[in-house]
């Protein structure tokens, strides 16, 4: 491993499966046409590809694959669901409702759909992450075009239930999407059971390429989006632009391998965090695990160590790549939006760590991570005047501090 | 993040962490910062008959930074008057570290926080007297 730390870091990308690589290499060289090449057989053969590509991807989420459109990931996905939904029906609806904790390119494009004079509700979560589908119900107006409600939340791992909210809105006649790239590979997705519109799914999350991910975007009843590429023409007019098959190949059987390996890889991450957040718990006292833990993905852990700032932790346990909810990690200085959202403290959002894990995440490496952790928090509390405080039973809050 | 050499090692090695008796007169008390921005600083001088500060200890909630900052100023203030110590200035903390800007706060909260422990040991000085 040349020397590099653990990496635990899963929901911010996942290496490219080899045998993934494996597929893609022909199409960089020998099979190199272009897939819209319709007049030999270089573009044929592509072409052939991209659609086999196409049918592996709709699969994974039940879907008819003429409605799945490649685009180059789950931001542009977003963008595309948002912006196009929107413009496109703007003459007869111009309310969409979406949710605080959603990933910033949603939350951004709301932003402009709202300086465009769209009205955008933002959902609270509760304390555990989920929003309350009575939220949901009530806000939906007879103006209300879209729904977006993430499947799993990229922070703290936690899982919306995706068919109750898609039951909602269909019977509203509102269309949903969700933006599934934190989801698809890790636990069962069905368009059609659930009741979703349209669908992001990113490669690089599950063991695929990085630059290519998919719209999925209903056909039957129909959802009609105004594309954000002008161009040829390409993906049903909804997004111009030459594919790669090579990305498209790999996103294909990155699908293949995750559905087939999803049901065992689950069980073997829910071990793995079980057994780590149990541990960790034993070893140290005020540990709090943010979002729901039942209704999580396996992969996921996101842990506030009370009175030790999240950076300062991450820089001593640098074997270990993971990654923070503290403020000092982001250049806005500003703690995570999504623990805020869940009414976690300011100062418990500073302590967050994210620990992300995944397929090729070992037993020895989650153990070393929480040996690690344990004792980096011991040495970090021993030097924190929050920890002395409180254990001197000072209560934090009735101190007047200063803020800077 | 890279992190300097300077700040990792006080990092991993810092120097004068712990506490002081409070009660004491001879010692001044600072606590800076706040948990809700990330950081607080606590830092603690003992001041002999000369003025001189011949002891100090900190405790730090925050990123490397800021607790290399507060491990770097006890260094520096041991051995001087509270005079000179007051005169310390984040720019030559944060030179010293070679914080990158969006550090700099660390380095002016470790200024605040000597100014603070001086503050108060002249206040219960005042007291006693």
């Amino acid at each position: 491993m040349r020397n590099r730390p653990i990496y635990l870091d899963y929901q911010a990308t996942t290496p490219c499966d080899k045998r993934v690589v494996e597929r893609m290499l022909p199409y960089f060289t020998e099979d190199f046409g272009n897939p819209h090449s319709r007049s030999h057989a270089y573009g044929w053969s592509a072409e052939e590809a991209v659609e086999a590509a196409r049918s592996q991807v709709a699969s994974i989420i039940n879907a008819d694959e003429k409605a799945v459109i490649f685009t180059s990931g789950a931001t542009e996905s977003n963008n595309l669901a948002l912006k196009g939904v929107a413009h496109f029906y703007k003459d007869q609806k111009n309310h969409i409702i979406t949710c605080a904790t959603e990933h910033k390119c949603l939350l951004d494009s709301c932003r402009r759909l709202e300086q465009e004079g769209f009205k955008v509700t933002y959902l609270p979560v509760q304390p555990n992450g989920l929003i309350d589908l009575e939220d949901l119900k009530a806000a939906i107006t007879d103006k209300t075009v879209l729904v977006s409600i993430m499947a799993v939340n990229n922070e703290i791992g936690v899982i919306q239930p995706l068919a109750e909210i898609g039951k909602i809105c269909r019977n509203a006649g509102v269309f949903f999407h969700t933006d599934a790239a934190q989801a698809v590979g890790k636990i069962p997705i069905d368009v059609e059971a659930m009741n979703i519109d349209l669908l992001s799914i990113s490669a690089h999350k599950i063991y695929g390429p990085k630059g290519i991910g998919a719209l999925y975007v209903r056909r039957k009843p129909r959802v009609r989006l105004l594309s954000l590429i002008s161009g040829g023409g390409q993906e049903r007019g909804m997004r111009s632009g030459t594919l790669s098959p090579a990305l498209c190949v790999g996103f294909g059987e990155a699908c293949v391998l995750a559905q087939k390996e999803m049901a065992s890889e689950a069980l073997r991450l829910k071990a793995l965090q079980k057994r780590f957040y149990e541990e960790i718990t034993k070893e140290l006292d005020e540990v709090y695990l943010n979002g729901d833990l039942d209704q999580r993905i396996p992969g996921n852990l996101n842990l506030s160590f009370a009175h030790v700032e999240g950076e300062g932790l991450m820089m001593g346990v640098k074997e270990l790549a993971v990654s923070s909810g503290s403020a000092c990690t982001s250049e806005s200085l500003e703690p995570s939006y999504v623990l805020r959202a869940l009414g976690v403290e300011e100062e418990m959002a500073h302590t967050s760590i994210r620990i992300g894990f995944g397929r090729f995440t070992t037993e020895e490496e989650m153990d070393f991570a929480r040996e690690k952790l344990v004792k980096e928090v011991k040495r970090l509390r021993e030097m924190s005047p929050l920890w002395e405080m409180s254990r001197e039973g000072i209560d934090l809050k009735s101190i007047q501090w200063a803020a800077h | 993040m890279a992190y300097s050499k300077k700040v990792i090692d006080h990092y991993e090695n810092p120097r004068n962490v712990g506490g002081l008796d409070a009660t004491d007169p001879l010692v001044g008390t600072g606590l800076v910062g706040a948990p809700a921005c990330g950081d607080v600083m606590k830092l603690q001088i003992k001041v002999n008959d000369e003025g001189i500060i011949e002891d100090a200890k900190f405790k730090t909630f925050g990123c490397g930074s800021a607790i290399a900052s507060s491990s770097l100023v006890t260094e520096w203030i041991k051995g001087k008057s509270i005079e000179d110590a007051a005169t310390i200035k984040n720019t030559e903390i944060a030179q010293h570290l070679s914080l990158p800007p969006v550090k700099l706060h660390c380095s002016m909260l470790a200024e605040d926080a000597i100014r603070a422990a001086i503050e108060d040991y002249k206040k219960k000085q005042k007291i006693a007297a």
